[in-house]
């Protein structure tokens, strides 16, 4: 991406914080309202004194209440505003998927257009933070399965930016994924002013000639270290960063995957069900002929999440040094 | 047995608005037997009741601004969404799920949607649509819309899920314009009462909430518009929520596809049946003079072609082509692979 002459370098969660605050300055309809997103700031402190420049009525402390907080938000958006609703971990979304799944998602249809749900719902997944079983969990597989959701999980701070003005100026409902081990880890040119990124396009971070890496969140910036030292092995790999989840950009997986001829997938989340999965059975579909290995995916074993202690979490989470070794195997088949 | 009708007060309601509070109400039960006939016939798939609850539904709409208020229902309703203005055409459409229906065929009948009568658009999901209602409120809070304020309804069993507390709770914490309107039926299906609740008055819950609560004998459509008039105005006016509850009764099986005998008497239908806030209400205008019996035969005859003619219409409509399943999923076309 072009840096402009205004471009700075920030981290993931700096630069949600200016994007949710420029968001809030220049749509007197746009509301965020979330659990300590007022007073305290956010628990990141990314709404940090928003409340004092616009004010407790659109930046709203609601009560404990997951279900509401997005119920409450669908209602804002069939009625004109533009809300930016919170869940504060990923964890503590599960009392909501009610209203995501069967309200949020289904509002357009069932009304036949007649009413929209312009909404979006952030929220901080993933793990390598000790964040243990209710403060690390991913949950882009229990959503992207729903027609009616858009799903985003960026990677890096331009990204971040470019992907929450399009989930902000989308008139349909989105979840927005920020990995929170990105949030200070990850530092990065980002461009000035008002910028969008196509919900659906994925980004390829790294070419290269001998083996596709598909990964999203916290193990694109993993594969990249990981794909970097097989280069100094003589090995080439290609790494897709797939920025949107739902929808899912076919047209630069097998590009890439028909290059490469080989196909592994990383992803933070359990290897049962996942994103890879999905992927794995559209390149089957879609470019089986083209390929010189089977594929193969990288992803958590089938536990419910990462448990407290250290080599528990270690035992959940990759590392770049597993990715890899899975890399240089896929390169030797 | 509940007494007969109070003592006539009018609440400012002209002799005009309490016949068409009656033919909204008689509108109400021939369409609704229309839909069970039409399934018996095996022409629908499907239909639900709301007998019962016309005369709490009757006198909630004409205590609703019309093209101002939100409405924010749920699918037992239908009187309230007639009383606004839907129309026998619109809910025939719905229940031959043809094309030109507002959802497209899409919705079971009576989740009805229409903007422009300020009628939100809701699912079959228990209490979920309480929350819309508190957002649509907050909307107009923070707009600063005088003079306007939203209405949801639910049934007894929805006062059990978490997000109708969440929702009333959160609409008490921002003072927000909501009415809370329960019309407690005694039934959620086959459930009754005494299992949904540990005692049997909704609107006692209220003073937990910190916000106004009231019951209103729901057979009665002059008390119910007295009561529901009441809380909108105090909720335009920046008064906040109230929670309202209505008593009334489903006389009816929960839908065509429940069977009322497996779990209560024809006894106790049969008894509370002479309570049956329809012939209370004809009786009562008679008897003061509003309308006379042979008024009172032609709204009936009015609302039976009424009736007949929006089915005839309806039913030779097309079904919406397969091809429309696609559309309205999401702005513009749309494809999970791009």
């Amino acid at each position: 991406m072009a840096v402009s002459a205004s471009s700075k370098v920030m981290n993931n969660v700096e630069t949600v914080r200016e994007t949710l605050y420029e968001a809030m300055k220049n749509d007197d309809r746009t509301v965020i309202l979330g659990e300590d997103v007022g007073d305290r700031g956010n628990v990141f402190l990314i709404t940090k004194d928003f409340v004092k420049e616009f004010g407790p009525e659109r930046v709203i402390d609601t009560p404990i209440a997951e279900a509401s907080i997005v119920g409450i938000a669908v209602g804002m958006a069939m009625e004109g505003l533009r809300p930016i609703a919170e869940i504060q971990f990923a964890d503590f979304i599960y009392p909501a998927f009610n209203q995501i799944v069967g309200e949020a998602a289904k509002t357009r249809y069932r009304s036949n257009g007649e009413y929209t749900c312009p909404l979006v719902i952030r929220t901080p997944y993933g793990g390598g933070v000790r964040g243990a079983l209710s403060h690390s969990v991913s949950i882009e597989a229990l959503f992207y399965h729903v027609p009616g959701l858009k799903i985003v999980a960026p990677a890096f701070p331009a990204d971040v930016k470019g992907l929450l003005n399009a989930a902000i100026d989308d008139p349909d409902p989105v979840l927005f994924l920020e990995h929170k081990k990105t949030y200070r880890l990850i530092k990065g040119e980002v461009p000035g002013g008002h910028y969008t990124i196509p919900l659906g396009k994925a980004d390829v971070k790294k070419a290269g000639t001998q083996l596709t890496v598909v990964s999203y969140g916290l193990y694109v910036h993993w594969a990249l270290e990981a794909a970097n030292q097989l280069e100094t092995e003589g090995i080439s790999v290609e790494v897709v960063d797939l920025r949107s989840i739902r929808p899912m950009d076919r047209g630069t997986i097998l590009e890439s995957v028909r290059k490469t001829r080989k196909l592994l997938i990383v992803h933070e989340d359990n290897k049962f069900g996942g994103v890879g999965a999905e992927i794995s059975a559209m390149v089957a579909e879609e470019a089986l002929f083209d390929l010189d290995a089977p594929i193969r995916r990288h992803c958590a074993p089938d536990v419910p999440a990462m448990g407290y202690a250290l080599p528990l979490e270690e035992e959940y989470m990759s590392s770049p040094g597993e990715m890899a070794e899975a890399m240089r195997e896929m390169a030797r088949f | 047995m509940r007494p007969e009708l109070a003592p006539f007060e009018r609440h400012g309601l002209s002799d005009g608005q309490l016949a068409a509070m009656l033919r909204t109400m008689l509108l109400q039960r021939t369409l609704e037997s229309r839909g069970f006939q039409l399934n018996r016939q095996g022409k629908i798939p499907f239909a639900s009741a709301s007998e019962g609850h016309e005369a709490v539904q009757a006198g909630a709409a004409m205590a609703f601004r019309r093209g101002h208020d939100i409405l924010v229902p749920y699918y037992r309703d239908l009187g309230l969404a007639l009383g606004i203005g839907l129309t026998a055409y619109d809910v025939l459409l719905s229940l031959f799920a043809r094309a030109a229906d507002r959802s497209g065929g899409r919705q079971f009948p009576h989740h009805y949607a229409a903007r422009a009568l300020g009628l939100q658009t809701i699912s079959s999901l228990i209490a979920a649509q309480t929350c819309h209602a508190v957002g649509a409120a907050y909307a107009v809070k923070l707009r600063r819309e005088a003079g306007r304020a939203v209405l949801t309804t639910f049934g007894d069993g929805a006062t059990s899920e978490g997000e109708w507390h969440e929702a009333v709770n959160f609409a008490a914490v921002a003072e927000l314009p909501v009415v809370f309107l329960c019309e407690n039926n005694e039934w959620a299906i086959s459930t009754p009462l005494s299992k949904q609740m540990g005692q049997p008055d909704v609107y006692k819950r209220a003073a937990g909430y910190g916000i106004p609560g009231a019951v209103v004998d729901g057979f009665d459509p002059i008390a119910s518009y007295a009561a529901v008039a009441e809380a909108m105005e105090r909720a335009r006016s920046g008064g906040g929520p109230t929670l309202l509850e209505a008593k009334c009764y489903r006389f009816l099986s929960h839908t065509t596809d429940d069977d009322d005998r497996t779990y209560r008497t024809r006894e106790e239908v049969a008894e509370r049946r002479k309570d049956d806030p329809v012939p209370k209400f004809e009786r009562f205008l008679i008897a003061r003079g509003v309308l006379t019996l042979t008024d009172i035969e032609d709204l009936k005859s009015s609302v039976l072609a009424e009736t007949n003619e929006a089915t005839d219409r309806a039913e030779a409509m097309p079904y919406p082509p397969p091809a429309a399943a696609f559309e309205n999923l999401y702005e513009g076309p749309w494809e999970p692979w791009q």
